[in-house]
C-alpha cells in the first residue's frame, strides 16, 4: 500500500523502535531561540553533556527583541530580564557552536521561523524541531517540523533524537481556485473555523488541493504555520518546482552534484497517489472570504460579510458559555457586522505573516487606497520578519508607502505577536492583527486581538475598522 | 525528573474548554532562564486583580477571589480537572513547570494539546485522558462536595473515587515505565548511542548537505 508523505519522512529517520511504538526519531535541523533554550543548555552543562551535533543548530534572538532604538545597541533592550535572556543565548551559542547564528542586530537576524527558510536551514526531507510551537511553519518544504519543550530541547542537543510516537495522517484538501483578495491567511483561517482548535489533536495535516499548489511558498509557510492553531503539531505540503526554486542559492542549500543528488531525493516526496489517510477534510476554495477572527479562539472565527454570533442561538451549553464569555472578554455585542468592528492598534507582522510577499500586500493595499492610517487608529506598525526581509522591503520603496501613510516600519522581531518586548496592547485596546493566536492577554493583558490577513490588516488602518477587501482586489 | 507511583489529593475543578498555554502562564514570565519560580503566576491574568510583572511577591498581588484556585475549598489542591483541549497554543514547557510548582500533581481532561501532554511526561505531571461523560460526573463530584479527592494509580492506571470506584485510564507504556522510576529521558536515549552514530553517519554520507555550516 502506498504511504504518506509524513509516513516517508518519519518512518526514513527511525533509529530504534521501543516495543510500544515509540521511535527514537533522528533530527536534522534544530532551531534555536532565546527563551526555550536557556534550561536547555543549563541542564547540558550540569549534566556534563556536549551538543552531540553542533552543525544542526541554527539560532537566533527574536522573543525579546526590541523593535526600535537598535541605534543604542544592547543598551536598546530596555527590559533587563529581556536582555538577560538575549545574552545567555549569545553565550550559550558562542560555547556550544552553531552551524549559523544570527545574533541580536545582525543583518540577517530574525525571526526563527523566517531566518530558517530564507538561508536554507529548512531543507526538504528533513525532520526540523524548535522550542516554539509554529515550527510547523517550516513543514511547508516538505520537512517534518514541530515545536517542542524545553526539556526536549535538551534531549535533541544531548542526543540529535526525539523520542516519538507516531501521529495519525490527515489530509485537508482545498479545492479549486480562491477570489481575488483571498490569501493564505484567509484558507488557514477558513480550515481552522471549519475543523476547530482541536480538529488536528494527534495528527499531522498535510495540505493539498489547487489551492494550496497556487500558493507561494510564503503562503504555504503561512499555512503550515497555524497547524498547530488546529491542534496538530505538523502541518505537510508536498515538495513540487516552488519547493526547489525557492531552496535554490540560499546559503545552506546543496549546489553543484550535492545540488543534483538532493532534488532527485526532495522529487519523491509527496504522498503516494493509493496513500490511507486517517481522516480528509475538504473545502472549496471558491466559497472561502477574507476571514476575521472574533473571539479568543483561532477557531471563533468568521467571514468578512457575517455578523458575530449570538450565544443564545448555540444550543450546547459549553460552547454557549465559551462564546459569551469571549463575547464579554471582547466587548462585543452578537449581531454586529464584523465590518463595523473598529480597532485601535494594527500589527502587521509575526511569524505568520512577516514575509517579503506579506509586505508587499499590505504596501499595495496602502497604495491603491491612498490614504493615511485612520484618525481612531493610536498606532500601525509593520514588523518585518528578518533583517533580509526588511532590506529587500526597503530596495522594493515598501517602508516609504507605509511611513508615508502614518505606519511604523519597524526592525524585526516577534514583536506584538506575543507582547515579549515593549511592543503590547493596553487592556481593552482592539488590535488587527497578522499573528496567529488571539487568545486572551496574548498581545497584552486585557488586549483584545482580531487575527486578518495583511491586506485585511492594511485596509483596517486605513478605515479605522474592519473592510472587505475583495473590493480592491 | 520526579517519581509518579501513587498520588491521593484534593481536586480543583477548571470548568473552561481550551485553556491556553498563553492563560498557564502569561508571556512576561517567560523571560526568566531559570526552571524554577514560575508557580505563584500560574493562571496569573485569572488569579489575581492587578497586572503581574516578574519579581513582584505574590504577598504583593490582589487575589480575585471569584477564581476557583483562590476559594478556600481549593486550598492546597493537587489534581486539576479540566474541560477539553486544556494546553492548546504554545510549546512553553514553562506551563507544566508552573502547575507543577504551584503544587498538581496530576490533570484530568476529556483531552488535551499533543506538545503540553508530551511536556507534561518530563515533568513528572502526569496528564490523564477520561471520557467526557466520566469527566462530567466528576465535575459535578467536586462542586456537590467540599474536600472532594481523588487517588490516581499509575501502576495500576486507575483513578479512584472517594467511595472506591475505579475508573481506568491509558498511558504509553515507555511513559509510565519512565514516570513510575523517575527516568531521565537522556539517559534512556544514550543508551542506543551506538545506534545513533551508526545511523547518522550513514545519513550524512547519503546526504551530505544536511551538515552544512555558514560563516559567521
Amino acid at each position: 500500500m502506498g504511504r504518506t508523505l509524513y509516513d516517508k519522512i518519519f518512518d526514513e529517520h527511525v533509529v530504534h523502535t521501543e516495543e510500544d511504538g515509540t521511535a527514537v526519531l533522528y533530527i536534522d535541523r534544530h532551531l534555536v531561540h532565546e527563551v526555550t533554550s536557556p534550561q536547555a543548555f543549563e541542564g547540558l552543562r550540569e549534566a556534563g553533556r556536549k551538543v552531540w551535533r553542533v552543525s544542526s543548530i541554527v539560532a537566533t534572538a527574536d522573543h525579546n527583541t526590541p523593535t526600535t532604538g537598535w541605534e543604542r545597541g544592547y543598551d536598546g533592550i530596555a527590559d533587563p530580564i529581556s536582555k538577560e535572556q538575549i545574552v545567555t543565548l549569545d553565550k550559550n551559542i558562542q560555547e556550544s557552536g552553531a552551524a549559523a547564528f544570527f545574533p541580536f542586530l545582525s543583518k540577517r537576524q530574525g525571526i526563527v521561523h523566517v531566518i530558517g527558510p530564507e538561508n536554507g536551514a529548512t531543507l526538504p526531507g528533513m525532520t526540523v524541531v524548535c522550542g516554539d510551537s509554529h515550527t510547523s511553519t517550516h513543514g511547508a518544504f516538505g520537512a517534518l517540523a514541530h515545536g517542542i519543550g524545553t526539556s526536549e530541547v535538551e534531549h535533541v542537543m544531548a542526543t540529535q533524537t526525539l523520542l516519538a510516537k507516531k501521529a495519525k495522517n490527515m489530509l485537508v484538501k482545498v479545492n479549486g481556485k480562491v477570489a481575488p483578495g483571498i490569501t493564505a491567511k484567509d484558507i488557514v483561517l477558513a480550515i481552522i473555523g471549519k475543523i476547530g482548535t482541536a480538529g488536528g489533536t494527534g495528527y499531522t495535516i498535510e495540505f493539498a488541493g489547487e489551492a494550496i499548489r497556487d500558493l507561494s511558498m510564503e503562503g504555504r509557510m503561512t499555512v503550515c504555520n497555524m497547524a498547530i492553531e488546529a491542534g496538530a503539531r505538523a502541518g505537510l505540503v508536498a515538495v513540487d518546482d516552488k519547493t526547489i526554486n525557492y531552496v535554490k542559492g540560499r546559503p545552506l542549500a546543496p549546489t553543484g552534484v550535492e545540488w543534483d543528488q538532493a532534488v532527485a531525493y526532495w522529487k519523491t516526496l509527496h504522498s503516494d497517489a493509493d496513500a490511507k489517510f486517517d481522516a480528509v477534510v475538504e473545502l472549496n476554495a471558491a466559497e472561502i472570504v477574507p476571514q476575521v477572527t472574533w473571539g479568543t479562539s483561532p477557531e471563533m472565527v468568521l467571514g468578512i460579510d457575517a455578523v458575530v454570533p449570538d450565544p443564545d442561538k448555540e444550543k450546547d451549553p459549553s460552547k454557549r458559555g465559551a462564546i459569551e464569555r469571549a463575547l464579554t472578554y471582547m466587548g462585543l455585542q452578537p449581531g454586529k457586522p464584523m465590518d463595523d468592528i473598529f480597532v485601535d492598534k494594527v500589527f502587521i507582522g509575526s511569524c505568520t505573516n512577516s514575509r517579503i510577499e506579506d509586505m508587499r500586500e499590505a504596501a499595495a493595499v496602502v497604495k491603491k487606497l491612498g490614504q493615511k492610517v485612520a484618525k481612531n487608529i493610536k498606532l500601525a506598525m509593520v514588523v518585518p520578519g528578518s533583517g533580509l526581509v526588511k532590506e529587500q522591503a526597503e530596495r522594493e520603496g515598501l517602508d516609504a508607502i507605509f511611513k508615508a501613510a502614518g505606519f511604523e516600519w519597524r526592525e524585526p522581531g516577534c514583536s506584538m505577536c506575543l507582547a515579549m518586548n515593549a511592543d503590547r496592547l493596553e487592556p481593552g485596546e482592539r488590535c488587527a492583527s497578522t499573528s496567529n493566536r488571539n487568545f486572551e492577554g496574548r498581545q497584552g493583558a486585557g488586549g483584545r486581538t482580531h487575527l486578518v490577513s495583511p491586506a485585511m490588516a492594511a485596509a483596517a488602518a486605513i478605515h479605522g475598522h474592519f473592510v472587505d477587501i475583495r473590493q480592491f482586489a | 525528573m520526579q517519581k509518579f507511583t501513587l498520588h491521593k489529593g484534593l481536586v480543583a475543578p477548571m470548568d473552561r474548554e481550551n485553556v491556553d498555554t498563553d492563560a498557564i502562564i502569561p508571556k512576561q514570565f517567560l523571560k526568566s532562564i531559570k526552571k524554577t519560580g514560575f508557580g505563584p503566576n500560574l493562571f496569573d491574568e485569572w488569579r489575581y486583580l492587578d497586572k503581574g510583572e516578574p519579581g513582584v511577591p505574590e504577598s504583593q498581588r490582589k487575589p480575585n477571589p471569584d477564581f476557583v484556585l483562590n476559594q478556600p475549598r481549593y486550598q492546597g489542591a493537587s489534581i486539576l480537572l479540566a474541560r477539553k483541549n486544556f494546553g492548546c497554543g504554545s510549546s512553553r514547557e514553562h506551563a507544566p513547570w508552573a502547575l507543577d510548582q504551584y503544587g498538581f500533581r496530576a490533570i484530568i481532561a476529556p483531552s488535551f494539546a499533543d506538545i503540553f501532554f508530551n511536556n507534561c511526561f518530563k515533568n513528572g505531571l502526569l496528564p490523564i485522558v477520561l471520557p467526557e461523560a466520566t469527566v462530567d460526573q466528576l465535575f459535578n463530584e467536586a462542586a456537590a462536595f467540599p474536600g472532594y479527592q481523588l487517588t490516581v494509580d499509575l501502576e495500576r492506571q486507575v483513578v479512584v473515587r472517594p467511595q472506591g470506584e475505579e475508573i481506568p485510564f491509558d498511558v504509553v507504556p515507555f511513559r509510565k515505565y519512565c514516570l513510575l522510576n523517575g527516568f531521565d529521558d537522556i539517559g534512556l536515549t544514550l543508551r542506543h548511542a551506538d545506534k545513533i552514530r551508526a545511523f547518522e553517519a550513514a545519513r550524512l554520507a547519503s546526504k551530505p548537505w544536511l551538515s552544512h555550516t555558514m560563516a559567521a
